[in-house]
């Protein structure tokens, strides 16, 4: 088994993919084999600095080893670099959809941060 | 002696009440601490003689004595520091600087390296002493800043600081400890509004200040009638003069071409020698 | 939807008085007021508030006084020199920094982190659709932090309302809150005036849209002020790949139309009036 974060606009695999990784709503957490998933709350949405940061962390934790989202700026990049975990950009509509491209290999990780820092700020 | 010129709005002629009266009083030092936007400088022009880079410290870490512990982290109030499983990531313009994480770990495997936020910078044109900040570009951080240019000041001499606009923190660290505070505004209801601010944050401070209103004869008499009401003293009106525009607008302080001013500043300085808390 | 924001680096270059006439011309739009530090806007806009929301941000630490058995080892450590000492040792909320170093050294545990509430925002009513808008509290720091509250809330609102424009009343200034107003915005729109101040912090702040990569116009006020200067201005960004978006006459009808609270399209039918609506139709047209 594989686990993989989706960033999610909310707490079902149905469920729109959030465009920001540090400030999304919700890390839908998903075994690729069984499809079971946790739905973890982002509780760094408003934090003052270093929400990218705090988030790379948090999914760390929680042993992902793919993070699928629409951007990662450069801190939250570099986090989840250092954690060994692969990141892939550019992804958008349905959470499940995602993870099924992602299982098909048509969904490739990217080498840098796709946005600049404070995007997700707005 | 601390002087401090200030408004709730910018562009009311801040600068240029600063700028003039360190002009025109015996033994001054201006201290531009809009360290965002520094204008003083420009109608100055003094001859600087040094220029000082300024650094927060920041955390640099060992990892050869690193174990990874997640203290510093933990104790991290800006997210500066991220720990992971073998290893750990330093986010510096992130820190601001107090030190918690280097004091607190448990292996001693912190040190504190400079990080460059921007430049102070003094200087003098004629008898008047001059110093101002320059903060980086894309950097968030002007508090510190401001306190080195504040450093410069000179116990001997009547300092006139130039105070960025608004009433956050970067507005504090440059008002705090001045003996009175020029409140710059313009007879606009955004002038109004904006010096009601301006007046709040004095009384928070407790600071003894005045009013200058500057293009007196534009806008209404709203402003006239607050200060009546709240007693707060109009130190000095500055007419709208297309003269002082173009002067302005070419970089010149405007007390040099018209030096009836320069009578009216000295006045202006005077009556804040009386109006200052006796120690 | 697109979001611009006006901004100026220098105060006072008549930034509000831009987008108070945006307000009047835009069709389909939110407004948001981004100076939260001195806000201007809601003078001319006359926002009736639907919706009020505190600001939470940061922490100042507090001293319980029984517990507090004076050692120091607080007043040793803070750098921020909040820490005072009237006979008994309390912290003054203005110089804290929120860093909880003071709570971690603390033998006896008397010290608390206590979560700030520094300012208040809203979304409100105007006579020209919904407006986002804030008062950061007296002496208060993070408006970076509110700032990035209204874009979103104004941004949410847009995307739920199908608005095609989030009109953003910028910070002024190069710093944290400036940040917070551009990022990710479509356009910044700088206004400046004819002068050397003008000029110069035109400049920092359009270095600041570079750095995050924000695509910058500008426009010159006050332009007839000092017609030389105004010509060193578009000199500047012809060099530096800025588009000048237009010029506006110096016009006593801008003081009057904030005294009587009408944005200036509203007020009069002059050349101010054609000059604003033309920058806004080519703006218009050049985000679409």
């Amino acid at each position: 088994m594989e686990k993989i974060c989706v960033t999610s606009q909310g707490n079902t695999l149905d469920s729109n993919v959030d465009p920001r990784f540090g400030r999304c709503q919700c890390f839908i957490i998903v075994d690729t084999d069984t499809l079971e998933f946790e739905a973890v709350e982002n509780p760094n949405i408003s934090s003052g600095g270093g929400a990218g940061i705090i988030s790379g962390q948090l999914v760390s934790s929680k042993g992902v080893k793919v993070v699928i989202t629409g951007n990662v700026g450069p801190n939250a990049f570099q986090t989840l670099q250092a954690a060994g975990i692969t990141v892939i950009t550019g992804v958008s509509g349905i959470v499940k959809e995602a993870v099924e491209k992602y299982k098909k290999g048509e969904l490739s990780s990217t080498q840098g941060p796709s946005v600049d820092k404070k995007f997700g700020m707005s | 002696m601390i002087i401090s010129v200030a408004s709730g709005k910018g562009g009311t002629g801040k600068t240029t009440v600063a700028v003039n009266l360190a002009l025109s009083i015996p033994n001054a030092q201006l201290l531009d601490c809009d360290v965002e936007e520094p204008n003083s400088h420009i109608f100055i022009k003094p001859n600087i003689d040094n220029t000082s880079p300024v650094f927060i410290p920041v955390p640099e870490i060992d990892e050869s004595l690193c174990d990874y512990c997640g203290r510093c982290q933990e104790v991290c109030e800006y997210n500066a520091i991220a720990v992971l499983k073998g290893a750990i990531l330093v986010f510096p313009e992130l820190c601001h600087g107090c030190g918690a994480c280097s004091y607190l770990c448990p292996r001693k495997a912190i040190k504190e390296v400079n990080r460059e936020i921007g430049v102070a910078e003094t200087g003098t044109k004629g008898n008047l002493q001059f110093g101002h900040g320059r903060l980086n570009i894309g950097e968030a951080m002007s508090p510190p800043l401001i306190k080195a240019v504040r450093e410069y000041s000179n116990p001997v001499r009547t300092v006139i600081i130039d105070v960025p606009p608004g009433t956050s923190c970067p507005v504090i660290s440059s008002i705090k400890g001045s003996d009175f505070c020029v409140l710059v505004t313009e007879p606009t209801p955004f002038g109004l509004n904006d010096l009601i601010l301006a007046v709040e944050v004095l009384r928070k401070l407790d600071i003894p200040f005045g009013v200058v209103i500057n293009r007196s004869d534009l806008g209404n008499k709203d402003t006239y009638e607050y200060c009546a009401k709240e007693k707060i003293p109009i130190m000095m009106e500055i007419p709208f003069k297309k003269e002082i525009a173009v002067l302005y607008s070419t970089g010149i302080a405007f007390t040099e071409q018209m030096p009836e001013y320069k009578k009216e500043f000295l006045g202006m300085y005077k009556n804040i020698l009386t109006k200052v808390k006796k120690p | 939807m697109k979001q611009i924001v006006v901004i100026s680096g220098k105060g006072g270059t008549g930034k509000t008085v831009i987008t108070g006439a945006f307000a009047s011309l835009a069709k389909n739009k939110i407004m948001a007021d981004c100076d939260v530090d001195a806000a201007d806007l809601h003078l001319l806009l006359n926002p009736v508030i639907k919706e009020k929301q505190e600001f939470r941000s940061g922490k100042t630490a507090v001293i319980d006084a029984d517990k507090c058995v004076r050692c120091g080892e607080c007043v040793n450590i803070c750098r921020f020199n909040a820490i005072e000492d009237s006979g008994q040792y309390f912290i003054d909320p203005v110089s804290c920094e929120g860093c909880a170093f003071c709570s971690h050294v603390c033998p006896v545990k008397a010290i608390e982190m206590k979560e700030n509430v520094s300012g208040e925002w809203f979304v409100s009513e105007t006579r020209f659709g919904p407006m986002v808008h804030a008062k950061l509290g007296i002496a208060e720091e993070n408006s970076g932090k509110l700032v990035s509250i209204v874009r979103k809330k104004a941004k949410e609102l847009a995307e739920n309302n199908k608005c095609d424009w989030v009109i953003v009343d910028g910070a002024p200034g190069i710093g944290c809150p400036v940040i917070a107003s551009i990022s990710g915005v479509d356009c910044a729109l700088v206004i400046t005036e004819p002068t050397l101040s003008g000029l110069h912090d035109a400049d920092r702040v359009i270095q600041v849209t570079r750095h995050f990569n924000i695509p910058a116009k500008l426009v010159i006020n006050k332009y007839d002020l000092n017609i030389q200067m105004s010509g060193k201005i578009e000199e500047y960004c012809e060099n530096n790949g800025v588009q000048v978006l237009g010029k506006i006459g110096f016009d006593k009808a801008i003081v009057e139309s904030m005294v009587n609270a009408k944005t200036i399209v509203e007020y009069c039918d002059g050349k101010t009036k054609k000059d604003i609506s033309d920058i806004w139709d080519k703006l218009e047209k050049n985000l679409s």
